[in-house]
């Protein structure tokens, strides 16, 4: 069902039009409220005026995550805190995270997004929905959850983990939606399977609404093999607002950009060119309706194409194609984003380690592990056991309080980890996705 | 008082054998022989005849490598002979990391060794006792 058919069925020309009165106010608003903005705009010599429509858009400087990183925490901020209502964060490169600020219009525009999106997802007002999402400064459980509850679904705001009392409720509370990542539903599909639940029989779950992180047509069809559901992709990042970004209709065919908040565009990373409908490249996008952290031109790193045929489903929305990889190098380990310098960053503040590593990644009984080596060193080496295992646990402890990921730490003989001219390789990622 | 050489090793097949065959083309004999290993990785503790020697060929094959001291105790061969060892360093309040033995032909002990917190404070109180301490020069002969 179609949530906002006025928005999300919009002709080519209406759309265009409403994004270009917003990308004017978006900009004068930004030029006017953020520093780093006016400066950018300054030294590209444009002016707000410039910008008359999304023609235009294309003059305009690009805002990366250090943009964020540079002006933690409120700084990039458009409005007093008295307008901020809500903050969330996600992992930033180096450490500090990247802050996020809603007012209360955000929170609204935000709702509306994921309200658009379980809909899509064949969620109505008299489903259960189960958030399995984590609520907190994640913007998973709470954007999932608000979504919902402005559809008028029953909310179980149950938050991510504990896989029996998961389990226990979508027997008992006969949820017939699950929102969490994708993994995580594998994992679950698993955990059911081994204690003779038949999700078709004993379950009433029908729905399920999985992002936060990269996943495979063929992890689909198996999730909705073994969990007997329609497993709806969804696309999101906090700084755009969090989840609600895209979403998959019925059809499975791409995902639909919540075009008239969030305006794309695909560049070559490395040109910053703007590439046509179609070709692979980097997304972008500028918000245009936001008010407490407003982006103009933000790369998310997150390589797709886009294309603007109506699809069978009504919409109108264009649709990216599903995540095919990144123009960074960052990971997504359990919904979590890492960046390899994040680890460098642990190794480097031990005075032990060699700065010599290697993140391997994997996914194993449907959840992504996470083994970090490490090359020993004359330092870090001992000959009593208890004092290097002194040493692996704190780094482990410090891996898990920045990252709040639990990764297994391999020491490993020097020289172990390969040295390459030029860019070193820092990651192994084992997953097939 | 002796010096023992540790070398970290990755619990991989073959590792021990390519170690030992670096020192054995160094000409370096070894006395004795541990290896403490956990799930993830060993340390290989080791009491050679020529510990500088050994420790440079190590590191020149990629081997990270520790000398520490360590004592070496013979223990009478019979029943209370390490008990009363262990009674002289429990009374002088020192602590043993880890300990193991080996035998070596010429003595007619069993030979012990120690890794202590304090190695100076165990050796007065086992020479006080007249508990013999090797030297290198003993298990060399």
């Amino acid at each position: 069902m179609i949530w906002n058919e006025a928005c999300e069925c919009m002709s080519r020309q209406d759309m265009e039009d409403l994004q270009s009165e917003r990308l004017r106010k978006l900009v004068a608003y930004s030029y006017d409220n953020v520093t780093y903005y006016r400066k950018k705009m300054d030294e590209a010599g444009v002016k707000p005026e410039d910008i008359k429509s999304i023609s235009d858009l294309s003059r305009l400087p690009f805002t990366v995550k250090d943009d964020l990183r540079d002006n933690y925490p409120y700084d990039a901020f458009a409005v007093p805190m008295r307008d901020i209502v809500r903050i969330h964060a996600s992992s930033g490169t180096t450490g500090k995270p990247t802050v996020v600020g809603y007012t209360k219009a955000d929170l609204e525009t935000w709702a509306e997004v994921m309200a658009r999106t379980f809909s899509a997802a064949g969620v109505r007002e008299d489903s259960i929905v189960q958030v399995a999402y984590g609520y907190g400064l994640f913007t998973g459980g709470l954007g999932a959850h608000y979504g919902a509850e402005k559809l008028g679904a029953s909310v179980i705001p149950i938050s991510g983990g504990n896989t029996q009392k998961q389990i226990m409720l979508l027997q008992d509370f006969g949820s017939d939606a699950i929102a969490c990542t994708p993994s995580y539903a594998l994992y679950l599909a698993e955990v059911l399977g081994e204690m003779g639940i038949d999700p078709r029989k004993d379950l009433k779950l029908k729905y399920g609404i999985f992002g936060a992180e990269p996943w495979s047509h063929e992890m689909r069809a198996q999730i909705e093999e073994k969990l007997g559901i329609r497993a709806t992709d969804i696309y999101g990042l906090s700084e755009i607002i969090g989840p609600g970004v895209a979403t998959e209709c019925e059809l499975q065919d791409g995902l639909h950009i919540m075009e008239d908040h969030f305006l794309p565009e695909i560049i070559n990373p490395e040109t910053g060119e703007v590439l046509k409908e179609g070709q692979k490249g980097e997304l972008v996008f500028t918000t245009l309706t936001k008010e407490g952290i407003p982006l103009i031109r933000y790369r998310t790193r997150d390589v797709t194409s886009l294309r603007y045929d109506k699809c069978g489903c009504g919409r109108t929305l264009v649709r990216m194609e599903k995540v095919m990889g990144r123009s960074d190098d960052m990971l997504i380990i359990r919904g979590v984003n890492v960046f390899p310098t994040q680890v460098e960053s642990v190794l480097a503040n031990m005075a032990e380690i060699e700065p010599h590593y290697l993140l391997v990644v994997d996914r194993k009984n449907n959840m992504d592990t996470l083994e970090i080596w490490v090359e020993m060193s004359e330092e870090l080496f001992s000959d009593e056991v208890k004092k290097i295992e002194e040493v692996r646990q704190k780094i482990k402890d410090n891996i898990q309080s920045l990252l709040g990921l639990t990764a297994d730490i391999k020491l490993v003989e020097p020289k172990t980890i390969e040295r390459s001219m030029g860019k070193a390789k820092r990651v192994e990622d084992k997953r097939k996705l | 008082m002796i010096k023992q050489l540790s070398v970290f090793l990755e619990n991989s097949k073959g590792r021990l054998s390519q170690m030992t065959r670096v020192l054995s083309e160094a000409d370096v004999d070894l006395f004795a022989l541990t290896i403490a290993d956990t799930t993830n990785f060993g340390i290989l503790r080791t009491i050679v005849s020529d510990d500088e020697k050994a420790a440079k060929v190590l590191k020149e094959h990629g081997y990270t490598v520790r000398l520490n001291d360590v004592i070496v105790v013979a223990v009478p061969d019979h029943p209370g002979g390490l008990s009363h060892v262990l009674d002289v360093l429990t009374d002088s309040d020192i602590s043993i990391e880890y300990l193991y033995s080996f035998v070596n032909k010429p003595h007619e002990s069993a030979l012990i060794v120690f890794k202590v917190d304090d190695v100076e404070k165990a050796m007065n109180s086992l020479n006080e006792k007249n508990v013999p301490l090797l030297s290198r020069a003993d298990l060399m002969r």
